[in-house]
Formats: structure tokens, sequence, C-alpha cells
């Protein structure tokens, strides 16, 4: 259905800093912010950048937290900032609306990466049409991969191919993938859509398997990858695009960005504004452990301060419970829960 | 009195689910036709089982029947009802659109039904409006709400093809019904399909933006919680399956509200398995919100008619 997105390098960088980013900075990122960044990435030839509230378009709730700066406005902060870079939006069917992705289009976002739990791709089928018609280039994200086995994904991603999706991604929400796991998803994918769509990975590091699952998806077929400098993202946070610039070139693998201008955007740009590193600590490897979806880490520390339950122990139970992307407001309720059983250890 | 008659139109998760809630307990109105667009559908063969007039014709062949229903029941899509909606208003026949076309008025049975008993549309919302827009209209009847926000969860196998085409529409028309029935200034919906095994009974959050003085300890909070628990109870007389899974949960005034404290209220909706398991309270308390409204409806035109004869 669509051609491939650009052939000049092996494989395409996508740097989600400031949205994936946006949950560890409890979404209050500002425009400076988001200029600094922008700049660095952009002088660094970093193709595509996403700014977006870490929950997506609309994702400014109480459900999720609010945005200290409206995010139209940090959008299109990165658009003028930006000289050759991309900006891209997130968008969740079910949380956001076609009307969010005409407004992001307005300002000047170009990439429109849409997101459905990996089983429900078919809620997506409007966005993707629509995107498309408004002349958006378009990204599917199937959350929390690790739920579906191969071949459940791979037809998945074939209803948002089918729907104007040019580049499927495998993402591990929970950060619970771990190597075979993701060449097996990604094979799959890469099978199924041949030259229909393209196929991408989305690595977190709570079992700290970021990187090393980028390589393998690589490997096996995937030609645009995720990461965020310093690894600042949701859980124990993303695969860090300055580490998987770093380790692809080693691997004699073309990513056509500038590898020490990335470790200098971390370094410089990003590491002095961080409120709270990356860290894998009991909480987030529980989340890649029990399969729990990442951005559930902050509002579980949360709880567990109000209700007196450890965060550990909320998300296990969430994982039990199958909950998915989304589903934070079950946290609370878990953590009365927990409490009336008297666990606090 | 002679029970009203009725058709559904569409025979899908919520259509059949309707079918068996009017036919098992409504006291006034009993399903008499069952219109869908595939004759093999389950739907369709079900009713056509349980003795209803069963058609693949569309609403063509409903309009072209010597005996018009009194109430038509529109469980297709936000698109089909648009352009079922005048059609029926002109032969007569008064719709109640399950759908989130939003052709005529909200209505949630204990927050409006008073207020639209001579109305030829009602909307039902969605599943979300029914579960939701009972608490917001109760914790505005005691304090002021800026803004309300929704979340409903509910399993993948209760989804129907309608819905899922159809999630924008979702979520716009249950964030309208939190302003135009809640009383909230500002209204934000979401919805969440879970595929998880077994599958998870359908959960609403409800969070209401409040002023800070009755996010404390006090009557403020006291009357909150009340207006909640009535809103509850009235509901569980025609959803037993609707409850709160945890006590309304207050929380103090922060910066990033705006300096606004917040009430949460968390319910699960258990569905009474007349068509889908008891997971898909989601069809329930839309079918039963249905119901009711069709049973209310036609007491008013009873009455209506035996004031009339009377000459009272």
């Amino acid at each position: 259905m669509s051609a491939p997105i650009d052939t000049a390098f092996d494989i395409r960088l996508t740097d989600t800093t400031l949205r994936d980013g946006s949950h560890a900075m409890r979404h209050q990122f500002t425009e400076d912010h988001v200029r600094g960044v922008v700049r660095a990435l952009d002088d660094s030839r970093v193709e595509v950048i996403e700014v977006t509230h870490g929950d997506g378009l609309g994702g400014s709730s109480f459900n999720y937290g609010f945005s200290l700066t409206p995010e139209l406005d940090l959008i299109r902060a990165a658009v003028d900032e930006a000289k050759q870079s991309k900006i891209a939006v997130l968008m969740l069917p079910g949380l956001a609306t076609i009307h969010d992705l005409d407004q992001a289009r307005d300002a000047g976002a170009r990439v429109a990466r849409i997101a459905t739990h990996c089983t429900e791709a078919d809620i997506s089928i409007q966005h993707f049409e629509h995107a498309r018609k408004i002349g958006m280039e378009t990204v599917g994200f199937l959350m929390l991969s690790h739920r579906a086995t191969p071949e459940e994904l791979a037809a998945q991603g074939r209803i948002m191919a089918d729907a104007g999706c040019e580049c499927v991604y495998v993402v591990d929400s929970a950060g619970a993938l771990i190597l075979d796991g993701v060449s097996e998803r990604v094979s799959a994918l890469v099978q199924e859509l041949g030259d229909d769509a393209q196929v991408g990975f989305h690595g977190h590091q709570n079992l700290s398997f970021g990187v090393a699952n980028s390589v393998f998806a690589v490997r096996a077929g995937a030609t645009q990858i995720d990461g965020t400098l310093v690894a600042l993202g949701a859980g124990a946070g993303n695969a860090p695009t300055e580490v998987l610039a770093a380790a692809f070139d080693r691997l004699d693998v073309k990513t056509g960005v500038d590898i020490q201008g990335l470790m200098s955007a971390a370094e410089d740009v990003v590491k002095p504004f961080i409120t709270r590193m990356p860290v894998m600590d009991r909480a987030s490897i529980m989340q890649g452990y029990a399969g729990v979806y990442s951005s559930f880490l902050i509002h579980a520390e949360h709880a567990a301060e109000r209700y007196g339950v450890p965060a550990y122990r909320i998300l296990e139970e969430v994982g039990r419970a199958g909950y998915v992307g989304g589903q934070e407001d079950m946290i609370v309720d878990v953590a009365v829960q927990l409490a009336e059983r008297g666990v606090t250890a | 009195m002679q029970k009203k008659t009725a058709a559904i139109v569409g025979s899908g998760n919520i259509g059949t689910d309707l079918m068996f809630k009017l036919m098992r307990r409504s006291a006034r109105v009993e399903p008499k036709y069952m219109i869908g667009i595939d004759p093999e559908s389950d739907g369709l063969q079900r009713a056509a089982r349980l003795g209803l007039t069963t058609s693949a014709g569309g609403v063509d062949w409903l309009l072209a029947q010597p005996e018009k229903p009194d109430f038509v029941f529109e469980c297709t899509s936000a698109k089909a009802h648009a352009a079922n909606a005048p059609r029926y208003e002109a032969a007569g026949i008064r719709a109640i659109d399950l759908t989130p076309a939003a052709v005529g008025p909200y209505l949630a049975p204990v927050v409006n039904i008073d207020s639209l008993s001579d109305v030829p549309n009602v909307n039902m919302i969605t599943c979300a409006g029914q579960a939701t827009t009972p608490i917001v209209a109760a914790v505005s009847s005691v304090v002021p709400v800026p803004y309300a926000e929704i979340v409903a969860s509910i399993a993948s196998k209760s989804a129907g093809p309608g819905t899922r085409a159809n999630v924008d529409e979702f979520t716009d028309t249950t964030a309208r019904s939190l302003e135009q029935l809640g009383g909230a200034d500002r209204g934000k919906a979401i919805i969440i399909i879970n595929p998880v095994e077994p599958p998870m009974i359908m959960r609403n959050t409800i969070y209401c933006m409040i002023p800070p003085e009755a996010a404390e300890q006090g009557p403020a909070q006291d009357s909150i919680a009340s207006a909640i628990a009535s809103a509850v109870s009235r509901i569980q007389d025609y959803v037993p399956g609707y409850e709160l899974r945890v006590a309304p949960q207050f929380e103090a005034a922060r910066p990033d509200w705006g300096g606004q404290g917040r009430v949460g209220v968390w319910v699960q909706v258990k569905g009474a398995a007349d068509y889908l398991p008891e997971y898909a309270g989601n069809l329930d308390i839309i079918t039963a919100a249905a119901t009711r409204t069709a049973d209310l409806l036609a007491e008013k035109m009873d009455s209506a008619v035996l004031t009339a004869a009377t000459g009272n």
C-alpha cells in the first residue's frame, strides 16, 4: 500500500524524549525544555521527534496528570525550532479524537503515531484513514505487545496497514519482552506486511533489555526504532537514543545521526532538567516482570503514599488483573483493596 | 392496559440484549419486530425463535409494515440513526436511540426523564454516559463542578463492531452528556477496551473537580457522599449489578488542579447476563436504561389517554 519512507539509511531513529519522557517529568515540560531538546536533536539529524503529553494528545487529565503547558503550545514550539526534523504526535483512540489530530496537524505536526492495545487495532481504523487524508505520515503502535502471540500481532498489524498505517511498531510498553520474544514478533509482522508497511520497535528498560531488544528487532527486519535521551521515560525509562546510536554504529547499522551530538544532547541538554532519573528499582522491575504498562509507575507510587501499600505490590496486582494502557484509574481501586486486606509490605 | 409495541433496529449485541430485557423485564412494552441486515446474524435468528417478526430488509421493510410499532429502538450506528430518525418521526414512531447519534436530547432515567416526556426522539447517550452522568449530576446538585472526567473500561468481547468503528463519537457524546446532563462546565470521557481473560466486568471511574472546602471533611463533603449514594440506589432499581467498588475518595486541593479538590467514584457494572455474560455490564446499563425509559414513556402515554378519556 505505501512506499518505504526513507531508504537512505538502514534504520530510522525516532526520539520520544518529549513524549515518553513526559511521564517521568510528570507532564511538566516547558517550552524552553522543548526548544532545547528539539534544537539538539535536529542538529544531530534525528529525523523524527515526538512531542505530546505522555499519554498522547488529550492526555492532560485527572487520570494521567495535567500538563503544565498546553501540548499544542509545545508542539508549535517544536515545529518552530526544528529545521529538518519532522515533529510527531501520539494519539490513543478512546482518549483523543480526530479533532485533536487536526489541531496537531494545524500546529505543524507531520507524523501521526496512533496507538491501541495490541489486540484492539480495529478501533484505530477511522484515525489512520483520517491521518492519511490530512497528509500525515502514519505509524501504528501495538501497545503491550508481550500480551499477544506473534501471529496475533501480525493479524493486528494487518488491520492497521490496511487502514493506512505506514509502519507498525512492536511496542514493549511493559519492558517485558526479552530478546527472542522481540525477534519473533517483529519477524511475524515483517512477513505479514511485506512491502505494505515497515516494522518498528519501541523498547523499555524495566528488565534492562531496551537496547539489546532494539538490536534484535533490527536483525529481524525492523527499520524504525524509538529511543529517548538519558532513557527519560515511563517505568525504568526507554532505550536511550544516544546508546542506540552508538551501538548501531558499532554494529555497522546506518542511522544517519550524529552520535557525538546525541551524547551531548543527553548530557548537556536533558540531564540538567531531569527531576527524576530513570532507574531500575523494585517497582519498575516488577513492571517488566509482571507485564505492567510502564506509565503506571508514578501513579502507583502516589497511591502507595496515600494508602500505605507498597508500589511494587500494587503493580504486581495490576499485572495479575491484566489491566491495559490507559487504566491508571484502577490503581486506586487496587491500592484500596490491598489496604483493606492489610497488605503493607 | 395493552402493552405498547416496539421494533428493534439492529441485531447486534445491544439489540439482542435489549430484546431480552424487554421480554423479561418490561411491564408495558413488548418487542414485536427485529430488523437487521444480516439474515444469518445470531440476534435475528434468536428473535425469530422467540416469536418476533424479523427481517433483514432494514428500515424500509419496517416502514412498509401495515402495523407500525409505538416505539423504535435504534441499535445500529450513529450514522444510520441520523439517516433513519426523520423517517421514524414522519411515520409517527417514537425513537429511543441507543447509538451516540444524539439526534434527540440526552436521557438518563434517574436524571431527566420527567423533562422529556413529549419529545419524538431521545438519545440514551452511551453505556458510559448512563453509568456516569447520574454521579456527576449528584455531585453538581451539591457543589459547582467546573470539570468532570470519566474513564470507562469494557471487556473486548463486549465491544461490537459498531462501538469499535465509532470510538470518537462515543467519547464526544459521553463528554457532552457530562456537561448537559451532569452539570459540569466541561466534560471529558475516555474509553478503554480490555481483552483480558476471563473478561473484566465493566468499570467506570468518575472524577469531579470540586471546591477546596468540599474536598475537606465537613457538611459539603457529607452532602456529596449522600447524593452519590442516593443516585447509586436509584440506578440499582433497574441495574441491580451497579455498585461502588470503594467509598468515594475525596482529595484535597492541589495547585496542578487549579487549586481545586477532587472526588473520585469507582463503579462496577455487573450485567444481568440476559444475552452476553455478566461481564458485559456496558450492554446491560444502556439496554436497561432504554427499557426503563420506554416503560416510563408508555406510562405517561397511557395516563394522557386516560386523562383525555375521562375529561379530567
